[in-house]
């Protein structure tokens, strides 16, 4: 595959594992025995049931006819917003904490923006009867309080990072030092396609479960596997790289990645990273990252938590250099009516990450003939009081 | 080439202490003051951190100072002019230790060069990974700068090895699976790990970091190594100090002696 990492963990030139040598050991025997072990059929086996039984795949392709026809062109919703825990993030769990089990860790821990990763992280724990600490910034805890308590009554402990801004970055910070505090031990689920390599391999492929399942109900659908558009929104990019990796291949199907313009890409409180990043190193891989002339990281902003990370995959950063992917991005607003407009023609209430991903319909120039799927990540459950606050509906 | 590291660790008959602080903490022009109270308080070596915004490999007591240095508004522009002007003024071997995001943002070859021309002895970059730096080798041997690499307990026999043969200067052993900060004394199974690392008969020196706060510490460190690398506890000092030539006096002599 033209877009697959090497071997040294790059996506051209983004990737690699920029680690200090305490974490060395740990992100080397995960190196060394990923693949393998992802690829024992007893592994596929265990994971594909889990998938089936317990998250409830494969979520439906829906064609959205209302919205297809405001937007003339054929628009599909891949419901990933129908998963157990309400979001893709569960997907990337169970293939990480089998995978820990197999390498005899016995506590996981992670790190959580909006919850939905600590939520499915802990989710998984429970199922396995693991030891769970999740990492959320102060800020965060109080921004999105109902997913702490449904950490909390699965079992998990949530440890708020005081560090920094107190959001997503600061709490993958902390994930990190606890890691390299508790090296034997315990398994470090990274909830998006981020960190040093294997990571943003390894949640790819356990997310890749989208684009194959997109590609079989596309032929049942449409009589061939290939839309012509599939776009998703991007933070760290874990929901759009399970969307697109089927397609990385297929040149003629466009990729759009959605990202968060906050108030405006130039306003200074934005998250658009392929728009204000530079090449840097954040969090163990060499990626696109907002930052200062200085090498210091910019905190970035975005309504939606989820999207709220000054980074983006190394994976994305080579789609984005090689312009294989386009991206695009959406302002709090336009996501916020776009969300309003989902619930109000499908009576579907996306979570707000999706709602970015949807607001990019009014971007694209479709025809009538065109095929587009629509990643919609999440449901808008734990967004309700954001969409309150907002009010304009 | 002389090099004030190498000359020190193979000329020293007592064990090295080699003390770290934030650059441009606690107040912005501090770092050179603090350089000079070090020389005279006895200290062998010293290392300076180049803040970052995200340090994930320390410490609350590392973190908060890296925060207030850029608050203070440090950058490696500046904390280049600052170790010009402390090199004017001591003598002691000088290390700048960072994350590899502001080094990569000036400029690897740029950065080598110009802190070469600051003064600088030696680098401790302790997210950049070995086989990234053999490109650039070539250019600090040229520029007779050291570059010393971390090794921690789980770090293997085989990969310690080649971190030997990568580094020059000295070798700086992390005392424990940890994050930097003060701890009270070492553990046995410590002690074992410093043990297997004499054992080694390395062609580096290597120097015991992280958990080095009192003088058992101190002590139990220097039985194996070459000696100490303390930041956290000397950090914690500066913090509260209101008299700070004399606490620093006070810091190395209680931390050396028993």
């Amino acid at each position: 595959m033209k877009y697959e990492v090497d071997e040294r963990g790059y996506y051209g030139n983004f990737g690699g594992a920029y680690i200090p040598e305490m974490l060395y050991p740990n992100v080397e025997e995960l190196r060394m025995q990923y693949l393998e072990i992802i690829r024992e059929p007893v592994f596929q086996k265990e994971f594909t049931d889990l998938l089936r039984n317990y998250v409830g795949r494969p979520t439906s392709l829906y064609h959205a006819a209302r919205l297809s026809e405001k937007y003339k062109a054929k628009i599909y919703l891949k419901r990933e917003d129908l998963c157990h825990t309400g979001a893709h993030k569960i997907n990337n769990t169970i293939g990480q904490i089998l995978l820990a089990r197999r390498l005899g860790k016995q506590k996981i821990i992670a790190e959580t923006g909006a919850g939905q990763h600590g939520v499915a992280t802990a989710t998984v724990c429970a199922l396995m009867g693991m030891e769970c600490v999740v990492y959320m910034g102060k800020l965060d805890m109080e921004r999105q309080r109902p997913n702490v308590e449904r950490m909390r009554i699965l079992g998990a402990q949530v440890v708020p990072a005081l560090s920094g801004n107190m959001t997503l970055k600061d709490a993958t910070n902390e994930a990190m030092r606890h890691w390299i505090n508790h090296p034997a031990d315990t398994h470090y689920i990274i909830g998006s396609v981020v960190g040093p390599h294997p990571y943003p391999h390894m949640v790819t492929l356990f997310q890749s479960v989208i684009s194959e399942e997109i590609r079989k109900q596309l032929v049942s659908e449409i009589g061939q596997p290939n839309p012509d558009y599939v776009v998703a929104c991007v933070g760290g990019g874990s929901n759009a790289a399970g969307a697109f990796y089927h397609y990385l291949d297929e040149e003629h199907v466009a990729l759009i990645g959605v990202e968060a313009a906050g108030k405006g890409v130039d306003s200074g409180e934005s998250a658009a990273t392929t728009a204000l990043g530079k090449p840097g190193v954040l969090h163990g891989s060499k990626t696109l990252l907002m930052q200062t002339h200085d090498g210091q990281v910019i905190e970035p902003y975005s309504i939606s938590a989820g999207l709220d990370y000054p980074g983006i995959g190394p994976l994305h950063a080579h789609l984005f250099d090689t312009g294989r992917v386009q991206f695009v991005n959406a302002t709090d607003d336009e996501a916020m009516h776009a969300g309003i407009e989902l619930a109000r023609t499908e009576g579907i209430i996306p979570a707000i990450e999706s709602a970015h991903a949807i607001a990019a319909l009014s971007k694209l120039e479709l025809t009538e003939e065109d095929v587009v799927v629509i990643n919609l990540s999440g449901r808008g459950d734990k967004d309700l009081e954001t969409y309150i606050r907002w009010g304009k509906y | 080439m002389k090099n004030r590291i190498t000359d020190l660790l193979s000329n020293a008959r007592k064990p090295v202490l080699s003390v770290f602080y934030t650059a441009g903490f606690p107040g912005l022009e501090d770092t050179e003051s603090i350089a000079v109270a070090l020389e005279e308080a006895g200290a062998d070596m010293i290392e300076i951190g180049i803040p970052f915004s995200d340090p994930v490999a320390d410490g609350p007591t590392i973190q908060a100072s890296n925060k207030q240095a850029l608050d203070n508004g440090m950058t490696v522009v500046l904390l280049l002019k600052q170790v010009a002007a402390i090199r004017k003024k001591i003598e002691l071997p000088i290390i700048l230790m960072g994350y590899l995001n502001p080094v990569m943002q000036y400029g690897f070859e740029k950065f080598f060069q110009d802190a070469a021309r600051a003064g600088v002895d030696g680098l401790i970059l302790p997210d950049l990974p070995l086989d990234e730096f053999e490109q650039y080798r070539g250019l600090t041997d040229s520029l007779n700068l050291g570059v010393s690499f971390l090794i921690s307990p789980t770090t293997s026999e085989e990969r310690i090895k080649k971190i030997d043969s990568l580094s020059t200067g000295f070798i700086y052993a992390v005392s424990a699976s940890s994050t930097t900060g003060a701890k009270g004394e070492f553990t046995d199974e410590q002690l074992t790990y410093f043990k297997r690392l004499k054992s080694y008969k390395l062609k580096n020196p290597f120097l015991i970091g992280f958990g080095i706060s009192n003088y058992t510490t101190y002590a139990q460190a220097c039985a194996y190594g070459a000696g100490v690398i303390v930041g956290s506890s000397f950090i914690q000092q500066l913090s509260k100090s209101d008299d700070r030539d004399a606490d620093i006096r006070t810091f190395v002599n209680a931390l050396t002696n028993p």
